[in-house]
């Protein structure tokens, strides 16, 4: 295997449409180890990435010692990407994990037993409950749990408590994929397939950075690229990424103008007559609504507003209107930006009109950003109802209240679940007094950090963080719970191609960390939560019971688990949902049959306003839907809220590098894949770097109307107008706030409060603002000014190796 | 012929309820949502009156007795204050939106009976908007309600 902090990808295996992707096992062993020094290797798939690569750990004396890929297994073939062989237990062993449980005494945070910590959260809980009722309790969680922690976690938030207030950190990554879905097929759900990539014509990415995003998926592409008959590549990005560099066309967008691209693509469809009429007249409905929508973005009209030329505009629509099987892949150029579900529905729309669903190469994939995100969503954790049902249907709601054994009226249902930024808006207006967050890092990861900040701070707020560090969001916490990671407990988790595995545990948590599972247990079992026959209403003895309860719930649903079980999971390949007894092997794609879950008794949702997020409602639905077709919506193209202007001539936009993943808690401590990306950085234009008067390595600061960046410009291939800036660093390895932009290892509570003031992270300029479906944070939207705060001692240490590389000719 | 009295009063109440949505968008600039699209909202009301232009330079607008005809409050002038502010200036607009679409149906039923297809264009354009703008307050206001009524202080 090649050093993969230079080589990301690894040695090229090509393969031909049509051919099965060959293996090559990726591994790395702890340093002086062998194959022959492991004691055993344990069965998991890999969480540093959305992917779901199917892995191996291997353990030696009770400790992880390695990792290697499955060379059975249908998402990967053997392959690990850099986060996964370098930082997946290595990520894990620091000497800051978490061993006890902390409590808050007089202001600081100090060591104390699980008792005494569940004790507190059981009495301010129950206090809360009596005083001001179940929406005095918010909960805000990941999507890097297991399925069983997050199906807990629904129960007691919807059967135990009943408050509406619980979503994950998806909705920051993953909230438009599942918006998108609903919105065009009635449920969420994947139609496509990884195995997509093999048999396509062409794909297209939609600002989607998969080379750094999900690196085996890339290797996948490359491997095609690299076979005979390649599949042609249309890239939506405004960054010069290695996807851009190998499309055969690219189209650079200006931030927050994806909509108006996607109906210009959609009207050249229909202008050159590359529909699929048939497929329309059975399958969809609201062609001409469509249609007229589209009509005025003319390439020319597109080319003026998003900075591209009308004749790439032109030559990606003809290659989407031409190839026989396009495979489209979207994440968060779509997703985190103005009119993110309108703009991803537009690409299903793409493939609707040209019935291109359900078979081989024909796929569409509405990425996710982690790797559990797919099971917040199915179960219920993110504020859905689980197994995809519809908080608006009186019926999904009786089938819940039955299958837990409780009284209807608690499942929250009166109203839409409680959306991320609503959750932190109830706690900073004082109504949400209990907010339970767990694996996220939202003082990183939030849009406009400041004031996030100062909402975690609130007198009138008891905070409790579960994790495997102490992130700065648990900086803030009044108890701290420390739990085991990926490797230290067993459960499964489901990709985006709707692959499930099994993650077994291979050791032991440290010192006195538990499984999230067990705590959320605990927690029911301690507050006393019942069903209607007064027996427990978590009875779990651990995962695998939370398996078979899910499996109950999912029966009949479009995410149906019914066909799996551990035993089933163990060995070979991860398996497709649905799974049924009908199909034991799972499947591959939905829609084979242009049937869609979109009848009233069936559906997810009855859908939005696209504009404004109104709900259609019961009643309307019902009275425009035709059963069984999906819908072709669509809106107008409008500018964003925050344009560049005088005073803030730049769009700032913000992502990802290959070498971290969200805030850095595990990569930021692995010694190679921090070696590889130490540091943030601003990347600029050779043009806007020279109107700033600044050169590589220089510091600048950077300013939009909510807070200030001092970092190093790296000076780059992005489009001119843009700038950059990778989300993944906090303060947690500062000393300084980020003001020096240096690495060290210093007390985040003091550098947080220090007069310096917090500069390093992306965040701190972004805007609090949503898609109005999705109500998906807009990271990649605002305006900001760069000036230079002092000359630099040398290059930014922004990885040479990505997107971030230095400007193409330039020393 | 009293069109014109309903033409009047329809480009005035969407003035009222341009600035209505205006004063509530900006004075609720904490909820990012109901600031944007309560703007966006305001934007629509223009139009509509662009819209009614040629229509009004057709007819007049007969502002004789106005005071009389009116149906409308003043609109919203300033926001509220507190736990309820929110939900209350919410449901002002609700009340104007629905005067609006209510007049809208009117002046189109007329249109119709006097066979003017051009102001049938600008119904057809126009009615639309305040069905979905009843539908995203009824949205708003539902996710608003259970908090505001049970627990905000």
């Amino acid at each position: 295997m090649t050093d993969r902090i230079a080589d990301i990808w690894g040695e090229r295996t090509p393969h031909g449409s049509g051919q099965a992707w060959p293996e090559r096992v990726d591994q790395v062993l702890a340093e002086g180890l062998t194959d022959g020094d492991v004691d055993r290797w344990v069965q998991s798939a890999c969480v540093l990435c959305s992917n779901g690569c199917g892995c191996d750990i291997a353990v030696k004396d009770g400790k992880m010692v390695g990792i290697r890929g499955r060379a059975q297994d249908r998402v990967n073939r053997g392959r690990l990407g850099p986060k996964g062989l370098y930082g997946s237990w290595q990520g894990e062993q620091h000497r800051d994990r978490l061993t006890r449980p902390l409590i808050r005494v007089d202001g600081e945070l100090v060591e104390t037993d699980w008792d005494t910590a569940m004790g507190r959260i059981v009495e301010r809980s129950k206090e809360l409950l009596a005083s001001k009722g179940p929406l005095s309790h918010g909960f805000y969680t990941s999507g890097q749990l297991f399925l069983e922690e997050y199906y807990a976690l629904g129960m007691l938030g919807k059967a135990g408590i009943g408050t509406p207030h619980m979503d994950g950190n998806t909705r920051l990554c993953t909230a438009t994929a599942a918006a998108a879905l609903k919105e065009s097929f009635g449920a969420d759900g994947q139609p496509g397939s990884y195995t997509d990539v093999d048999e396509c014509s062409a794909i297209f990415l939609y600002g989607h950075n998969m080379a750094e995003t999900q690196t085996v998926l890339w290797a996948r592409v490359l491997d095609r690229l690299d076979g005979p008959n390649p599949p042609k590549l249309v890239c939506v990005d405004p960054r010069d990424t290695e996807v851009a560099r190998r499309a055969d066309v690219h189209l650079p967008v200006h931030p927050g103008t994806n909509l108006a691209l996607m109906n210009g693509l959609v009207r050249e469809l229909f202008a050159n007559g590359w529909i699929d009429e048939d497929y329309i007249a059975e399958h969809t409905a609201n062609v001409e609504q469509l249609r007229s929508v589209v009509e005025p973005w003319t390439p020319e009209k597109v080319a003026e507003t998003c900075g591209v030329q009308a004749a790439d505009v032109r030559r990606a629509a003809e290659i989407f209107g031409t190839e026989d099987r396009v495979l489209s892949t979207v994440l968060q150029g779509f997703y985190q930006s103005a009119h993110a579900t309108a703009s991803a529905c537009q690409v299903n729309n793409l493939h609707l009109l040209r019935g291109m669903l359900g078979r081989p190469g024909c796929g569409l994939l509405q990425m996710n950003g982690q790797p559990t995100a797919q099971n917040n969503r199915e179960c219920g954790a993110d504020g859905d109802l689980p197994g995809f049902r519809n908080w608006e249907n009186p019926q999904h709601v009786q089938d819940l209240a039955r299958l837990w054994n409780v009284d209807p009226g608690i499942i929250p249902h009166w109203a839409p679940p409680t959306h991320a930024l609503q959750i932190f808006r109830y706690v900073e207006q004082g109504s949400i007094e209990l907010l339970w967050i767990s694996a996220t890092n939202p003082a990183v990861s939030m849009p406009q950090l400041e004031r996030i900040r100062h909402i975690l701070d609130k007198d009138s707020l008891f905070l409790v963080v579960q994790d495997i560090y102490l992130t700065e969001t648990a900086q803030y916490a009044d108890v701290v719970l420390p739990c085991a990671a990926w490797g230290e407990k067993t459960g499964t988790f489901t990709n985006v191609d709707r692959t499930v595995h099994l993650s077994e545990k291979a050791v032991d948590p440290p010192g006195e960390a538990r499984s999230d599972l067990d705590v959320f247990l605990d927690y029911a079992r301690r507050m006393g939560f019942t069903d209607k026959d007064g027996q427990p209403l978590l009875d779990w003895s651990g995962p695998e019971d939370g398996f078979e309860a899910w499996k109950e719930c999912s029966r009949g649903r479009p995410c149906d688990y019914t066909g799996l079980s551990y035993d089933k999971l163990r060995g070979g390949s991860g398996i497709q949902w649905p799974c049924t007894d009908g199909r034991p092997g799972g499947t591959e794609r939905l829609y084979t049959d242009g049937e869609f879950p979109t009848a009233p008794e069936y559906c997810e949702s009855f859908g939005h306003d696209l504009l404004t997020g109104a709900t259609t409602g019961e009643t309307r639905y019902k009275a425009t839907v035709q059963p069984g077709k999906a819908w072709l919506k669509a809106i107008d193209y409008t500018p964003p809220h925050e344009e560049p202007d005088a005073e803030y001539p730049l769009r700032y936009t913000t992502g990802r590098t290959a070498y971290h993943f969200h805030t850095r808690t595990k990569t930021g401590r692995s010694r190679r894949l921090n070696a590889a990306a130490p540091d943030p950085w601003i990347e600029m234009s050779v043009e806007d770097a020279a109107r700033a008067g600044c050169q590589e390595g220089d510091i600048a600061r950077v300013t939009s109307r909510r807070g200030s960046l001092e970092v190093p410009v790296r000076v780059g291939d992005i489009r001119p107008g843009t700038v950059f800036a990778p989300f993944h660093y906090g303060y947690w390895d500062t000393s300084d706030g980020g003001a020096a932009a240096g690495s060290g290892t210093g007390d985040p509570a003091v550098v947080l409060k220090s007069d310096g003031g917090p500069h390093r992270a992306a965040n701190e300029l972004t805007v609090t603002e949503w898609d109005p479906v999705s109500k998906q944070p807009l990271f990649k939207n605002a305006a900001v000014r760069v000036e230079k705060l002092r000359s630099g001692d040398g290059p930014s240490k922004a990885p040479d190796t990505t997107a971030s590389r230095r400007a193409t000719g330039a020393q | 012929m009293k069109l014109p009295v309903y033409i009047g009063l329809l480009d005035e109440a969407e003035a009222t309820l341009a600035s209505s949505f205006r004063v509530v968008a900006d004075g609720h600039g904490d909820e990012p949502d109901v600031h944007f699209i309560l703007q966006t909202f305001a934007k629509k009301c223009d139009a509509h009156r662009e819209a009614l232009k040629p229509v009004i330079d057709r007819y007049g607008e007969d502002i004789e007795g106005e005071e009389e005809h009116r149906l409308t409050a003043n609109g919203v002038k300033e926001v509220r204050s507190g736990p309820l502010a929110l939900m209350l200036d919410l449901q002002d607009l609700y009340v104007l939106v629905n005067h609006i679409d209510v007049t809208w149906m009117m002046v189109g039923q007329a249109a119709k009976g006097d066979r003017d297809k051009e102001l049938q264009g600008v119904v057809e354009q126009c009615e639309g908007d305040s069905e979905v703008e009843i539908r995203w307050l009824q949205t708003r206001m539902k996710q608003a309600a259970p908090q505001a009524l049970l627990v905000a202080e």
